[in-house]
């Protein structure tokens, strides 16, 4: 089985917090970049669909990962690769010549030469908040998606797919070729099984770590590099940003000494109860 | 001038209470092009008659797509008949609810426009429409035009108030389905599991109570009393989701739902960016947690540093007492 992940670096999001906002743009200096949390989670979930449960050293087919960035980007593949991945592919490009639209564009070109089984996305990256890239990559090349996934099972030339959806969850039997965007739950000890690994295996919570040995060899990993121009099939970017703002500061509230006084502040302060 | 479609969503033979926050932004939306604004209704049997609950909001006609191939939900097979639809539009919109960010995209692909996502306001920019959204966990804004002569985008619920009915009578008429293509054939409907639950949604709430991971297995334990005597919905913070305490779709936050009750209690939570994100637009909001530099207590109207699992039943007591008291 062969998967390809959609990865986006993007400004350490547990310190979204210390952006800098000016009406040009949104300043992420300082911060440090991480992989999109859900792009890790959808990786995870490519490397549980392609191994023994058991065996997890042994890759049962090829993971592909894939981004669109200038070259420093490749830190970033480089740390996909060290976890596991075969090898990578970059569309060479500035960050701010990008929006959804073009990224979709971008990467249909590039899935429908790699021909995989599966694209797994993460649901949204953290700094746009967008979260539309995955299905839009699924109508254009016209496969079956199933977004928001908690739990995936493989079958024969398909997934079961279950989604977290308004009020409860929704499954969904997609055939391959198909398109998959991970949510927070698929990274929980029972939530993706290959058809190598026995139902009976608890992976450990979260996404794995790189060890050093590891590291070492995805060095020597291939990464591709394409020209957005030959990849973008003529779209161009299609969303205009300005006036970058702030959101409006909380007034400093207060504590209370005890739950009476809290009921004392909400019904006759605050009025909400 | 061009006119703006709604994509309304069904729940239980109705239009659900999250498309009137689409309503309010196509109005909005439309007062930028000149134009006005229609809303399909797409479902198996029983859209038609769901339809005649959006014919009092103004539009100028309800569209009704009904076939017996919709009645599961599944974007490959919603998306042809609403581009088809769409298509004369200047802009297709629905609430950013799991329907929405499932199918708006996928429209969006289909007919080559741009998206914006998630969006807390429209306003004109020089005759065209700007999308005003959150980025980064909500802690910046961003406005932007979209260029594509067709443009699509979901409404943030907590941010559009629900639109009220104005009177007057919609003129309701057929559309046909558009036959699905191959995606179609590969997605298979097996089940859609929801939890009845006699509370309130969280996105519909004007009370809300969230727990975090500090109230371990005892999560509903403690937390339905308050909620019971608030007459609120129940959120979690991610950890607690995350831990299992909770269930997935209770998640307040960047990436779960985004809420803005009157009053909402963060129990139990430390404040995390990403849940700040789902609650600060919150009217009143209290916190109760034992430690009392918890970044929670930043944005709180009300802190109250305490072992919540003695603060919460005293709360619930108080509240009582003070109902009782009328």
């Amino acid at each position: 089985m062969k998967i390809l992940v959609a990865l986006k670096r993007v400004a350490d999001p547990d310190n979204a917090n210390k952006v800098k906002v000016s009406p040009e743009k949104i300043d992420t200096t300082g911060l440090e970049w991480k992989i999109n949390p859900f792009d890790e989670y959808a990786l995870e979930a490519a490397l549980r669909l392609t191994e023994d449960g058991k065996k997890p050293k042994k890759r049962e087919g090829e993971v592909v990962v894939m981004t669109l960035g200038p070259k420093e980007v490749e830190t970033t593949l480089r740390s996909a690769l060290a976890t596991g991945a075969d090898r990578a592919i970059r569309i060479d490009c500035t960050d701010d010549e990008l929006d959804g639209r073009l990224v979709a564009n971008a990467l249909k070109t590039v899935i429908a030469e790699e021909k995989p089984d599966y694209v797994i996305f993460g649901k949204q990256a953290v700094d746009g908040d967008n979260n539309g890239v995955g299905q839009m990559v699924a109508e254009l090349l016209d496969w079956p998606m199933a977004t928001f996934a908690a739990t995936i099972q493989e079958e024969d030339g398909s997934l079961l797919v279950s989604r977290e959806v308004d009020g409860g969850m929704c499954t969904l039997r997609v055939k391959t070729p198909a398109v998959v965007t991970v949510d927070l739950r698929i990274v929980a000890p029972e939530s993706v099984y290959s058809k190598l690994t026995d139902k009976a295996h608890k992976y450990s919570d979260g996404v794995r770590f790189a060890a050093l040995p590891a590291i070492m060899k995805a060095k020597k990993k291939p990464i591709d590099v394409k020209a957005l121009a030959d990849t973008a099939g003529g779209v161009t970017i299609g969303s205009n940003y300005a006036n970058f703002e702030a959101p409006a500061a909380r007034a400093a509230g207060v504590k209370v000494e005890d739950v009476a006084a809290l009921v004392d502040k909400l019904a006759n302060e605050a009025k909400a109860i | 001038m061009a006119d703006v479609l709604v994509v309304a969503e069904l729940a239980d033979g109705q239009i659900r209470k999250t498309t009137l926050s689409a309503i309010t932004m196509a109005k909005a939306a439309a007062a930028v092009l000149g134009g006005g604004f229609d809303i399909l209704v797409i479902g198996g049997p029983g859209a038609k008659a769901a339809a005649a609950g959006a014919t009092a909001f103004g539009a100028g006609k309800v569209l009704v797509a009904e076939d017996a191939g919709l009645t599961d939900y599944v974007a490959e097979r919603y998306a042809p008949t609403v581009a088809d639809v769409g298509k004369g539009y200047g802009l297709i919109c629905a609430t950013a609810s799991s329907y929405g960010k499932d199918l708006i995209p996928r429209v969006a692909g289909r007919l080559e426009a741009a998206f914006a996502g998630d969006c807390a306001g429209v306003s004109d920019a020089g005759g065209k429409i700007a999308y005003k959204r959150p980025m980064f966990a909500g802690n910046a804004f961003g406005t932007c035009t979209l260029n594509t002569a067709i443009q699509t985008a979901t409404a943030r619920q907590s941010e559009f108030e629900p639109a009220a009915e104005s009177g007057g009578a919609s003129p309701i008429s057929d559309v046909t389905a558009t036959a699905p293509s191959g995606a179609a054939e590969r997605v298979e409907f097996v089940s859609l599991e929801q939890v009845k639950s006699e509370r309130p949604e969280l996105g519909e709430a004007s009370t809300v109570v969230s727990g975090g991971r500090a109230l371990k297995e005892e999560f509903f334990k403690v937390l339905e009393p308050l909620v019971d005597v608030l007459g609120s919905a129940l959120g979690a913070s991610r950890a607690a989701c995350d831990a299992g305490y909770a269930p997935g779709d209770y998640q307040v936050g960047q990436t779960g739902k985004i809420v803005a009750p009157d009053l909402y209690f963060a129990i139990g939570i430390s404040g995390a960016i990403q849940h700040v994100a789902g609650m600060k637009s919150s009217k009143t909001i209290v916190a109760i947690n034992k430690d009392p530099d918890a970044p929670i207590f930043q944005i709180a109207d009300y802190g109250l540093v305490a072992d919540l699992f003695q603060a919460v039943p005293e709360l619930v007591e108080a509240l009582k007492a003070k109902k009782a008291a009328g």
